[in-house]
């Protein structure tokens, strides 16, 4: 293999956090005018491998040569050197700033400083590229997509030679997807080396040359894109071929137990994320909630939990099997839902920051909902205690002891304890948000079983996730959000993935169903 | 009434411009995300090194000089202050110990070391003075000072008090207009973005935190040598100085210009007690001057609170303020 | 063949994560640094005075521990400063950052000085000591409530809030006591005829109300932190706003509450500050303990038995200080410069604790 080719190459490259190994003896590298997909499921290492070559982290051991040269990339600032540009998943801009200034933050050094030179070049490349940007806005005045566009004009100025790209799409429209693509493609034919991070297989047929494909921190190998299918790819990234498979059993009796009209949020902001969403969840079956990131499936969620304010006009009822009545969860506070015998189990998106106590232990964070029961004045942790060790033993939980601080865990076995959590609480609705996310097949295969066993016993479940097979294959019915509206609901059984991307991506007029 | 509105202004331009400096050295340190809460420590640091410097000069000296006992005294004031702010630096950057825990030690020890050494300058006596010093930071500008009423109030005073004028409109040039500037900024905002720009954030934190304890050390100088009329005794006056500068900082919002007129404004309110009755013909009570002397700490908190309901983005605190940065941190 | 590339090229010093220290690590490590700092503050006792530091430590000794009455007022310093300490753990572990501890000390003081002059002659001494105790809790609690509304409402930054508000009191205090003195030059002890307010002597002992009264908060905080549901909220609500509201905590409830009892507690200080230690007030009748507390509420991490331990050390190094400033003619400011090095020292030796410094080349797998 010649190795002088390449770009940018990484040999024999090992990065560990802690016990956690993120990353073991990688090797892999980019040509100039090629486009490299890095591929992998979530948690596979890919973004801590390519934070190496932007100088985020530094690897433990392997190295990195640059056009050929061995070089030590310390800091972002030394890969800003060598021509490394990085657009990473979580955007790195000052709100406070203007367009303009974010752009002139990371202008080099033989550059002159000049704000309005850089306006006026920053302004050049919208133009060649067609860039709809207002240069004199401030960042957190804009979009999710507005700010992308500004740090990939941020790479350009800065006229890097190798880009990289973390999930880019994963906050997009298609449109924008597609010219997105076009700009990646402009690079190419510019002469630069592209790595673009994804895990969307249709994306990495379209626009690369070769992929790499990571898994569970190590390299599997790389395929040039004309030889590879969806297929093989899938093979080559879970490791064999699996058939997804879901266990799917016929809802028994299904009773309804919410009934949502007119639901709308607005965000702090003012912003309409949930728009006159109206819709029902039935006992013994599980509903999923398919749609782009960020279009309202977690304000749907929270606003049932009771975490999230609703405009007026909303209207949730809950029919438990106890009562006669509805209740309207509408204007109940989290703790009055609870206490009204209404259980709405939820694992929010964001584990640690939200559904679990990161400096506590497992058995502290058992109580986390369920501190409050009897009148004591003092906590019990008797119970809490007993039911880690349940869920430990059950699960099959890695920690060294219940009382180790759960940031310390992984993530499968963050999301095991969360998950045992919630279920332990019997729930009558359970919601669950990215459940699987970030978690390796087997344990992903554990949280459908326990989600089906919950369909089994009545429990109204209500799946969002972002894998389209798994949604196709688990729920029984899908509701797809697209900007925050109700684009309609599908019969698992029937739907194909292309009505199901179809309808995330743009709205369908007609009768709801 | 007149006369006691220019008496009142007269007194309210030294003091502010004490806590202007405090204010617009604290401001390039929260500009860095670095909350650094032992302003008065350093400020103690600061008066106390110039004075002693002084002093010492003035004692030693065949024929001690005005602009010599300027020159010694104001580099010794910025060292002092500056060691000062590399303790805490090094503490909270290096160590990454919490921000506001460190700045508290560093007001203890910077009152402790002041007030210690300051005894054996004393030497039993209740205060002890460096004149030549203060008759050289005092100095009135010549020819203008003299030009009736209007030449009284704006120019009388010593150049210190130009030169905290000077000094924040170059702050709010270097913040604006300036790379390092922007970087600085962006530092406190949002280091992870700064970094991953190529900026060297713990650079920027170290030096914005020694230079803006410079800058809050020559507040204590002035407070010492002109001011106080160059006289240093035990006193817990400038730990109060030095706190009013902390809140000076929120007054403004973090912008140096806005300090300018915001010190004087406190200049004002911390004098109200004893002009206000003469302004308005009226006596107060003596507990009710005690009273009178909140308000600019009610001031500060109102601005506080309006500031916080207004949630204009551009008056927030810088967004990392207060937190530590750790590149590799997950 | 990679490995040895990769050494030479590595940056010198690299910093990486501790997970989970030992106790016994932990212990060496701050032990260790406080012996550090203790050859710091010898070498600057050596080069400043000349004398010879192991002396001047005797000295500090025996200033503690010397006499009987010597040891009675570390006691007194010490079960004050604890007090502060005790009262700022629950908001800290809220992580809200209440330096306010200074001014919610001054107006239980003055709530309970003004009760005692007024009420003094007309109360019998169980009321009278309910009704300051009482004044002096209410009033701590509403200077801690302040803040707390504005916070929980509008985010408003407590630190500099509280830190405000320390001087809004300190103004009312003088103000008040401007016109208890009248025309006198300062307040003097108050009812020094009747004694009334005053605590009683316990076992030969002046301060022993203010001991046991202490030694019962210290218990009372540290089961309410440890074993108590609210204890549990303030530790969620301290972790993340977010999971306390999807765990149902009432956030904005949380906060006042605790900084209630935060404020409540450092009143009640106040009030033992006046009846049972100075018998007047006046605006430095809290004497910056406000702010030690802080540090000792830190570096305990809110365990109120560790409290225990650091606010012992501050106090012995300030009544040792006091004494080597008799002993030597030197000045008790002394004290604030040893103490600062103490607390340099720990701060920065908590690093070491967190994280581990890996050399060059140093052997990568080590854990």
């Amino acid at each position: 293999m010649a190795q002088t080719e390449y770009a940018v190459q990484l040999n024999h490259v090992t990065k560990t956090f802690g016990p956690v190994v993120a990353n073991r003896d990688v090797s892999l590298g980019v040509r100039s005018g090629e486009i490299l997909a890095l591929l992998g499921e979530n948690g596979s290492g890919k973004t801590t491998l390519m934070n190496m070559i932007a100088g985020i982290y530094f690897p433990d051991e392997g190295e990195i040569l640059v056009g050929g040269k061995e070089v030590t990339i310390r800091s972002p600032k030394d890969a800003l050197e060598l021509g490394i540009g990085m657009i990473h998943q979580h955007f790195k801009l000052v709100d406070v700033f203007t367009a303009t200034e974010n752009i002139a933050l990371s202008m080099g050094h033989e550059e002159k400083f000049d704000l309005k030179r850089v306006h006026d070049r920053a302004r050049a490349i919208c133009e060649k590229y067609q860039f709809a940007l207002d240069l004199d806005q401030k960042v957190y005045e804009m979009s999710v997509s507005q700010k992308q566009t500004l740090e990939i004009v941020k790479v350009l100025y800065r006229g890097a030679d190798i880009l990289i790209l973390d999930e880019p799409t994963a906050v997009l429209t298609p449109q924008e997807t597609e010219r997105l693509f076009t700009v990646i493609r402009n690079m190419k034919a510019d002469g630069k080396a592209v790595i673009i991070i994804t895990h969307k297989l249709h994306e990495v047929l379209a626009i690369s040359d070769r992929v790499a494909i990571l898994r569970k921190g190590e390299y599997v190998g790389d395929i040039a894109t004309a030889d590879a299918t969806e297929e093989s790819l899938t093979e080559m990234m879970v490791g064999e071929k699996v058939e997804l498979n879901i266990d799917r059993p016929a809802p028994v009796n299904p009773v309804k137990r919410l009934d949502i009209q007119h639901l709308s949020v607005r965000s702090p902001e003012g912003v309409t994320v949930l728009d006159d969403a109206t819709f029902q969840v039935y006992g013994g079956e599980i509903l999923g909630i398919a749609g782009i990131s960020g279009n309202g499936q977690k304000e749907l969620l929270e606003a049932i939990a009771g975490l999230q304010p609703v405009e007026p006009g909303t209207s949730i009822q809950f029919f438990s099997p106890d009562v006669v009545d509805p209740v309207q969860l509408v204007g109940k506070s989290p703790k009055a839902i609870c206490e009204a015998g209404i259980h709405l189990s939820f694992v929010p998106e964001d584990r640690l920051g939200m559904g679990l106590v990161g400096s506590m232990g497992m058995t502290d964070n058992m109580m986390l909902k369920s501190y409050g029961k009897g009148h004591s004045p003092l906590v019990d942790r008797k119970a809490p205690h007993d039911l880690a060790a349940t869920i430990k033993e059950e699960l099959g939980v890695v920690t060294p002891d219940l009382n180790t601080p759960v940031s310390r865990l992984s993530g499968g076995n963050v999301q095991k304890v969360l998950v045992g959590r919630e279920l332990a609480a019997d729930p009558i609705v359970l919601m669950t948000a990215y459940a699987v996310r970030g978690l390796d097949i087997n344990t992903s295969y554990t949280i459908y079983r326990l989600l089906n066993e919950q369909k089994k016993n009545g429990v109204a479940v209500l799946y969002v996730g972002e894998d389209l097979d798994v949604l196709l294959e688990l729920c029984d019915r899908i509701l797809v959000l697209c900007g925050g509206r109700v684009n309609g609901i599908l019969d698992g059984r029937t739907a194909t993935k292309e009505e199901v991307g179809l309808r995330m991506t743009q709205l369908i007029k007609e009768e709801q169903a | 009434m007149h006369s006691s509105l220019i008496a009142w202004i007269m007194r309210a331009i030294p003091f502010g411009t004490i806590i202007m400096y405090g204010a617009l050295g604290e401001t390039v340190t929260e500009k860095s995300g670095n909350l650094n809460l032992g302003v008065p420590g350093i400020m103690y640091l600061g008066g106390f090194a110039g004075f002693a410097s002084a002093y010492y000069y003035e004692n030693t000296a065949a024929n001690p000089n005005g602009l010599v006992s300027i020159l010694i005294a104001l580099s010794c004031a910025i060292l002092a202050s500056m060691a000062g702010g590399l303790i805490y630096a090094f503490l909270t950057i290096s160590l990454r110990a919490n921000q506001n825990v460190t700045g508290l030690a560093l007001t203890t020890f910077g009152m402790g070391v002041a007030n210690f050494f300051g005894v054996f300058i004393l030497n039993g006596a209740s205060y002890s003075a460096a004149p030549i010093a203060n008759k050289a930071f005092a100095a009135k500008l010549p020819v203008l000072s003299g030009l009736g009423t209007v030449g009284q109030t704006v120019f009388s005073y010593g150049f210190l008090v130009y030169a905290a004028i000077v000094l924040a409109v170059v702050l709010h040039w270097f913040l604006t207009r300036t790379r390092a500037g922007l970087n600085l900024r962006a530092v406190g905002e949002n280091p992870a973005t700064a970094d991953a720009a190529g900026i060297n954030v713990t650079r920027y934190k170290y030096l914005a935190t020694c230079i803006g304890a410079g800058i809050c050390g020559i507040g204590g100088l002035y407070y010492v040598l002109d001011y106080n009329q160059g006289i240093w005794a035990t006193t817990g006056q400038i730990e109060a100085l030095g706190w009013l500068a902390v809140a000076l900082v929120i007054f403004t919002t973090w912008k140096p210009l806005n300090a300018i007129w915001g010190a004087y404004l406190f200049g004002m309110l911390y004098w109200l007690y004893q002009f206000l009755p003469t302004l308005l013909g009226i006596t107060l009570a003596s507990y009710m001057t005690d009273l009178v002397q909140m308000v600019p700490y009610v001031v500060t908190i109102l601005v506080l609170i309006v500031v916080s309901m207004r949630k204009k983005k551009e008056n927030q605190p810088p967004e990392h303020l207060g937190l530590p940065y750790f590149r590799e941190e997950r | 063949m990679s490995q040895s590339i990769t050494a030479a090229h590595a940056p010198l010093l690299r910093i990486a994560r501790r997970e989970g220290a030992t106790l016994p690590q932990k212990i060496a490590v701050r032990a260790g640094a406080i012996l550090l700092a203790l050859v710091v503050d010898a070498l600057f006792i050596f080069f400043v005075t000349g004398l010879n530091p192991l002396a001047v430590y005797g000295v500090m000794w025996g200033g503690t521990f010397g006499t009987s009455v010597r040891f009675s007022w570390m006691l007194r310093d010490l079960s004050i400063l604890l007090c502060v300490g005790i009262a700022l753990a629950p908001a800290f572990k809220m992580r809200f950052w209440n330096c306010g501890g200074e001014g919610q000390i001054l107006i239980g003081g003055l709530a309970a000085a003004l009760i005692m002059v007024y009420q003094g002659n007309n109360l019998p001494a169980p009321a009278l000591f309910a009704a300051m105790a009482l004044g002096s809790i209410a009033a701590g609690a509403l200077w801690g409530f302040v803040p707390a509304w504005f916070k929980s409402r509008w985010g408003t930054n407590e630190t500099l809030f509280t830190l405000m508000m320390n001087y809004v009191a300190t103004s009312i205090v003088a103000c008040m006591t401007n016109i208890m003195r009248g025309q006198a030059s300062s307040l003097g002890t108050l009812n020094k005829a009747t004694k009334a307010g005053w605590f009683p002597i316990v076992l030969g002992q002046r301060y022993t109300i203010n001991i046991i009264v202490v030694i019962v908060l210290t218990f009372l905080m540290y089961a309410y932190l440890k074993y108590s549901k609210q204890g549990y909220e303030i530790s969620v609500v301290g972790e993340s706003q977010n999971t306390a509201r999807y765990a149902g905590i009432n956030v904005r409830k949380v906060t006042i509450r605790t900084m209630l009892i935060s404020g409540a507690v450092c009143g009640l200080c106040g009030f033992l500050i006046v009846a049972g230690k100075d018998q007047t007030i006046s605006t430095t009748s809290a004497g910056g303990r406000g702010f030690t507390a802080i540090i000792v509420a830190w570096l305990a991490k809110f365990n109120t038995f560790y409290m225990a331990l650091i606010s012992f050390l501050l106090v012995f190094l300030e009544r040792g200080a006091s004494e080597i400033a008799s002993a030597y003619s030197l000045n008790e400011y002394a004290a604030d410069i040893i103490t600062g090095v103490i607390l340099f020292f720990i701060l920065g030796s908590e690093f070491f604790i967190n994280y581990r410094v890996i050399l060059r080349g140093a052997n990568k797998e080590g854990k």
